[in-house]
């Protein structure tokens, strides 16, 4: 399956390497988990902050086992905030 | 308390400049700048006056905090009756106008009456008097600066002025320190323009006095500095991102009003937002964002300093604005472009540039642009009335409009009036996106549940920093919760709207809040203030000055039916993201709302809640 990452703020260094911009498109295993895919991005766990899938939130304790769908869109973001 | 206990009233129709001390009874009861600057204003005008008439009054007040080593104690409030909205108007800003006020041994400035003829204010230390002020009328708030310095032959002096829009009683000029620092919104700047008064110049030597006990204090203030060094948010994604790391998260969670307000998501988000601005431009090589940029005693520096493409059309034949500038943050990035649909990063910094030249308020700027683009696409307004054609996205428009309203010309005049009045004037109340007169700001209200409900009740009209909700909705400070959901969301809103007051009322930065609770305020104020400034009477304060805020109001003619958001958050649903197919439920929250608060069925609060807040 496929989703669209989109990795933003100081994460952006994470996206796999020829990305322009903070999107990126990936191909899974069909019914991945987020776990792993944060894993195999080698994400550091205090920058994963705010995990969105189709804009919504994702809480930490459901990150690991959260599966993904085929055309979800996934955005993370380190801690930020603004005003 | 840390105080110099000192006002300077200044009567602009006598052209006097008197001292009297400052009321320290209020000081123990409304803490300081937003909160004892209100209670002065309440005290001293009919809340039912026109607000740009000579018997309003402008107050410019600090905090206990201000000037101190407290880490961005260099905040100062506007407080009067805002013509905007005609209820109670209370704008903040940093820079270093604020502590230099402190400095020179005045807590706060009464202004009253009206002037004659144009004058500034000139105040070192004790000397305080009116100058003329003919020469600098016309100019813009840079200029201003600018000539003030030199005459004085003094590039130490800090400055607060009015541009032209303000002079021109546009209903929502700012007044301008520090060339890009603004008490921004509710039209303060008219007021000052209406009294002739054209700016305050400050020069300051003798610092801060009254700390009650020194050692405590520099203890406290430099715990909390730790805490925001070690908080990831202002230690390190505000430094780094600035507030318009905003953009993209807002855009993803479907809260982004784009269009004004047609729609909730914007395809070009990504080219206005954060990162763009860190991005090297394909036209000459050189990134956006300059550096960021701190004001007085921050330990945070969120302030972003920007370079303009030179090659741009705005500014191909204007050298004047390509050097370094203030910009862009999310607010301004947002209503200069998401609200109007326009995706021209080069464009939004120059209308903000043009914002800052001649103090106008970004925001109801933009959204009015905003209104008026959708009034255009309907066929009410014609380029020949607007001098343009002006269809959603248009960055010439944008820009157009930006110096029309710059220069109070042609169809500047009638953006001038912002969205309301302009929308009512053009048959189409419904279309101006606002609560009391104020536009709102950059998160809807339809998939941020929490903050439509804050708009509603915010006691200057739709604001964000009178209960910034979005904190815990959407970013999980500090803790999440569900945007869309409404429960629990008026005893939120109540949270975040009292806490608010107490960071304001201080004399420091709401930025600070992303790290700090009441419980790291509360050590500084304790070492800084005389007096018990426990926990329970921080509470008890910010409950207080929210009232009495919101007794002004009621006291100028505002109701229930006030408390509310334009029909189109109610009735049209938002179209994509995860809030699709959702609408404000303002109405089912409110009521309890008021419950929460100890206010009657018609947001009035009841003799108990007076009593118990002693109003």
């Amino acid at each position: 399956m496929n989703i669209t990452l989109k990795l933003f703020a100081t994460l952006t260094d994470y996206l796999p390497a020829g990305t322009k911009g903070n999107v990126a498109q990936m191909q899974l295993a069909d019914g991945a988990r987020l776990g792993d895919l944060l894993d195999e991005l080698r994400l550091p766990a205090k920058l994963v902050h705010l995990v969105l899938v189709n804009g919504a939130y994702v809480a930490p304790e459901a990150r690991t086992e959260h599966r993904l769908g085929d055309g979800d869109t996934l955005a993370i973001w380190p801690p930020v905030a603004g005003g | 308390m840390a105080w110099n206990r000192k006002v300077l009233r200044v009567n602009l129709t006598n052209g006097t400049c008197n001292a009297e001390p400052l009321n320290m009874e209020w000081a123990n009861d409304y803490l300081g700048s937003r909160g004892l600057g209100t209670k002065y204003l309440f005290e001293e005008i009919d809340p039912k006056v026109d607000p740009l008439s000579p018997d309003n009054k402008l107050i410019m007040a600090t905090g206990p905090l201000t000037g101190t080593m407290a880490s961005t104690g260099g905040r100062y409030t506007v407080i009067t009756k805002g013509p905007l909205t005609g209820a109670i108007a209370c704008s903040n800003s940093g820079g270093y106008f604020g502590a230099e006020l402190k400095f020179a041994g005045w807590d706060m400035i009464i202004f009253e009456g009206k002037s004659a003829k144009p004058v500034y204010l000139y105040v070192e230390n004790d000397k305080a008097e009116l100058r003329d002020a003919s020469h600098l009328w016309g100019k813009t708030c840079w200029e201003t600066e600018d000539l003030i310095k030199e005459s004085h032959q003094d590039p130490q002096i800090r400055i607060a002025s009015i541009g032209r829009s303000g002079e021109n009683q546009v209903m929502f000029a700012c007044i301008v320190n520090d060339l890009h620092r603004a008490a921004g919104r509710s039209g303060v700047g008219a007021v000052m323009g209406s009294k002739n008064l054209k700016a305050v110049a400050l020069r300051g030597t003798v610092g801060v006095s009254g700390i009650k006990d020194f050692a405590a204090f520099l203890k406290a203030s430099n715990d909390a500095k730790k805490v925001l060094k070690e908080n990831a948010v202002t230690g390190q994604g505000l430094p780094t991102y600035g507030t318009q790391v905003l953009m993209n998260v807002i855009n993803e969670v479907g809260a982004l009003p784009t269009r004004n307000h047609l729609d909730v998501q914007f395809e070009d988000a990504s080219k206005i937002s954060a990162e763009a601005m860190h991005e090297v431009r394909e036209s000459d090589g050189k990134k956006h964002l300059l550096t960021n940029a701190a004001c007085f005693g921050c330990t945070i520096a969120c302030g972003r300093i920007s370079k303009i493409d030179q090659n741009h059309f705005t500014v191909v034949n204007s050298p004047k604005y390509w050097g370094a500038s203030g910009g862009l943050e999310y607010e301004a990035a947002w209503a200069l472009g998401a609200a109007n649909g326009v995706g021209d990063l080069e464009a939004l910094q120059y209308a903000n540039m043009l914002c800052n030249e001649d103090g106008y308020d970004p925001i109801t700027f933009g959204a009015t642009v905003g209104a008026v683009m959708e009034l255009y696409e309907m066929g009410v307004l014609t380029k020949e009335q607007i001098g343009i054609e002006a269809p959603f996205g248009s960055a010439k428009a944008l820009a157009f409009l930006a110096e029309l309203t710059s220069r109070g010309e042609g169809f500047g005049k009638e953006v001038g009036l912002g969205s309301k009045r302009l929308c009512e004037k053009y048959g189409h109340p419904e279309l101006s996106m606002s609560v009391k007169g104020q536009e709102f700001p950059a998160y809807d209200g339809r998939g941020i549940q929490g903050i439509g409900l804050n708009y509603a009740t915010s006691n200057r009209g739709a604001c964000h920093v009178r209960g910034y909700t979005v904190a815990s909705e959407v970013l999980g400070i500090p803790v999440k919760t569900e945007p869309t959901a409404t429960e629990g969301k008026p005893e939120l809103v109540k949270a975040f709207q009292d806490a608010t007051t107490i960071f304001d009322s201080a004399g420091i930065c709401l930025f600070t809040s992303f790290a700090w609770t009441l419980a790291d305020v509360q050590p500084q104020l304790q070492a800084a203030c005389e007096g018990d400034w426990s926990m329970e009477k921080l509470n008890l304060v910010g409950e207080r000055i929210w009232n009495l805020e919101r007794e002004f109001n009621l006291a100028a003619g505002f109701t229930r039916k006030d408390d509310d958001l334009p029909p189109r958050l109610k009735n049209e649903p938002c179209k994509t993201g995860p809030a699709k197919g959702v609408v404000s439920h303002v109405e089912e929250m409110l009521p309890e709302y008021y419950k929460v608060r100890g206010w009657d069925s018609e947001g009035v609060p009841t003799a108990q809640t007076r009593t118990r807040l002693g109003l």
